[in-house]
């Protein structure tokens, strides 16, 4: 596979400060408000990767909505390099939990939309087959996403993101669709690409080793309504080792408090 | 040649098989033959049976006679083709004698039909007249008036291409601007559930009272039948679009009229194409009938003519045309939506 190089600027785009601010969010079911996300205060620093676990249906994906300025929070606020969010940016790029290739373009052109939509098709173009070949599709260039497994869809979500050397990378459980064995590489890739070209990373992951193989931080929420309930330095170097004891240490301590230490 | 002789020859075609070498069926040459022999049948039995005594002789009987030997001289060249030459599998001649082979029970049911229409009509004068027409009747109004019949046909197609084109494409942008825009919506939507039920043609007296020209006001009708499907479906797509795409497309930078041109339009197109197939539709029952009531010219208003005069061999000869016309814009229509929609798969043959 070959690394992506980001923009010709400068080696490395700077990565984005990311500052959650006492945010409450609620969503209107059946005329009654659900309450989804409860005070959430998160401050994320420039080339950060910070992934975010929690029961399913706890607010995850929504506090990512949120960060990508698709949705105002109900309260509090978000800041991006300490100007509010207002809206979508392509500098915050997110890859969504279900992949939503758009099935009337083939795969490159799927991948080349955030170009296409900057008018950066003609300089850029270039980096689209390197993005493919990232994600391991090539020669799937002229497919259509009827013709992709699941895996192959998610891959071309993923780099349909990449393409467009994003400042935030938002990723909501990127990589689980993927084979276990695909997984284990993409996870290797992504720490690989985060690290050359440091852009801050959001990662929601239903799977904790996946989290402590590539977080510098791990943050665990409680159920619905999400509150923070620990917020976990990994400070081991990278490239990691699955094996690390300190990573089991810390994998033993977040099922604790998902409330699952009983299967361990 | 009687009738008998070829009735005879079926149950061969479908007897012993020859082995014929390629990809194709290996009873090909009989089943060519077979066809060939009923159009030889039905062409001995227009040429040599003579004419009802009680009736008038028809003209171009010889030339429609001819014209049957020709296709069955074409069958018969076919089947050769076929036996002889063994065209290379995958070759462009064997696809083609391929085709027409799948074709066969047609050509035989077409050759047995014309021979029966012959006989009930010019050889024995069984049906009532002047009603029913020999075939050779057709042939006659094609030979000796077809550039009255072209005409018809051009000022059709031209007044149908219209119509069809403004309707279309003034109900894309509709349905695009109703499903997009909520204030659009708000005002557009109540007069769409108000007029849109009406048939096109109920507005003739008007259209005709208040255009210029009966041409003009025969566009607006059928820009009117066909707009008001189109109109409908491409907003039901646009409603209906996936809003995940929306959220991909803004968070990588579109502008809104990125997310209307190259996410809704795209989107919308599937049910953009149910709209248009049925706006063709109602443009044909729309061109036939301003024709028939206020335009003077086109394949309606021949029909008309014709009927005028009771001269149904010509009235005939135009429906044929009329359905030549309806049926090639139909295909065509799906010939473009095939290849617009190429990425939907499970696509519907017609
Ligand atoms: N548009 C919406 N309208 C109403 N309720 C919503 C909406 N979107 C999400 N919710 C609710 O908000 C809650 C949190 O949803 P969210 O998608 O953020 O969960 P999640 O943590 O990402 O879960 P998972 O891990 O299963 O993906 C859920 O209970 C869901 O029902
Ligand atoms: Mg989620």
């Amino acid at each position: 596979m070959v690394a992506l190089e980001s923009t010709d600027t400068q080696a490395g785009v700077a990565g984005m400060t990311i500052d959650v601010q006492a945010v409450s969010h609620s969503f209107d079911l059946h005329g009654a408000p659900l309450p989804v996300l409860d005070g959430v205060e998160l401050r994320v620093e420039p080339g950060e990767l910070v992934a975010l676990l929690g029961p399913s249906g706890c607010g995850k994906s929504t506090l990512l909505r949120l960060v990508a300025g698709l949705e105002p929070p109900s309260r509090g606020s978000i800041l991006a390099d300490g100007r509010p969010i207002d809206g979508p940016d392509p500098s915050r790029v997110v890859v969504f939990q279900d992949p939503t290739l758009y099935p009337w373009r083939t795969v490159r052109d799927n991948v080349a939309l955030g170009l296409e939509a900057r008018g950066l098709l003609r300089s850029q173009g270039h980096r689209i087959d390197k993005a493919l070949a990232l994600v391991g599709l090539t020669g799937f260039e002229r497919a259509y996403p009827h013709q992709l497994s699941g895996g192959m869809a998610q891959r071309a979500a993923l780099a349909r993101a990449l393409v467009n050397d994003p400042r935030l990378l938002i990723l909501d459980e990127p990589l689980g669709k993927l084979d276990s064995l695909t997984r284990l590489a993409m996870q290797s890739e992504l720490v690989d690409l985060w690290r050359s070209s440091g852009f801050t990373g959001l990662l929601v992951t239903h799977d904790i080793e996946e989290a402590l193989f590539m977080a510098t931080r791990v943050i665990v929420f409680s159920g619905r309504p999400a509150r923070i309930k620990a917020d976990l330095p990994i400070d081991r170097p990278y490239p990691r080792h699955r094996g690390d004891p300190v990573l089991t240490e810390l994998r033993h301590r977040i099922l604790e408090l998902l409330g699952l230490a009983e299967t361990w | 040649m009687s009738v008998n002789d070829t009735a005879a020859a079926l149950p061969a075609a479908n007897g012993g098989a020859l082995p014929i070498g390629g990809g194709l069926p290996s009873n090909l040459l009989l089943r060519f033959s077979a066809a060939a022999l009923l159009w030889f049948a039905a062409s001995g039995v227009t040429a040599l049976w003579p004419d009802a005594a009680d009736a008038q002789e028809w003209e171009r009987t010889g030339e429609f006679a001819s014209l049957l030997v020709v296709a069955a001289g074409l069958l018969v060249l076919a089947a050769l083709l076929a036996a002889a030459i063994r065209p290379a599998p995958r070759s462009r001649l064997e696809a083609a004698i391929a085709s027409l082979s799948a074709s066969v029970p047609w050509l035989i049911a077409l050759a047995l039909g014309v021979t029966g229409w012959e006989i009930l009509t010019a050889k024995l004068n069984l049906l009532p007249r002047p009603f029913f027409v020999p075939p050779q009747a057709l042939l006659e109004v094609y030979l000796d008036d077809w550039p009255r019949l072209l005409d018809c046909f051009a000022a059709s197609l031209r007044l149908l291409i219209t119509g069809y084109a403004v309707g279309s494409i003034l109900g894309v942008v509709t349905g695009v601007a109703i499903g997009w825009s909520r204030a659009v919506g708000y005002w557009v939507h109540p007069v769409l559930r108000l007029i849109g039920p009406l048939p096109a043609t109920a507005w003739l007296p008007i259209a005709f009272f208040a255009f210029p020209t009966s041409w003009s006001a025969s566009v607006f009708l059928i820009a009117l039948a066909s707009g008001v499907p189109v109109t409908v479906l491409t907003w039901s797509g646009v409603a209906g679009v996936n809003s995940a795409y929306y959220d991909i497309a803004r968070t990588l930078g579109a502008s809104p009229r990125f997310l209307v041109l190259k996410v809704a339009v795209p989107a919308a197109m599937p049910h953009v194409f149910v709209g248009l197939f049925m706006g063709l539709g109602a443009s044909f029952a729309v061109l036939v009938v301003a024709e028939m009531l206020g335009v003077k010219s086109g394949v309606g208003w021949y029909l008309q003519w014709a009927q005028g005069w009771a001269a149904y061999g010509n009235m005939y000869a135009a429906l044929l045309v009329m359905a030549l016309l309806c049926s090639g814009l139909v295909t065509l229509l799906f010939r473009v939506r095939d290849r617009l929609l190429a990425w939907q798969k499970g696509m519907l043959k017609w």
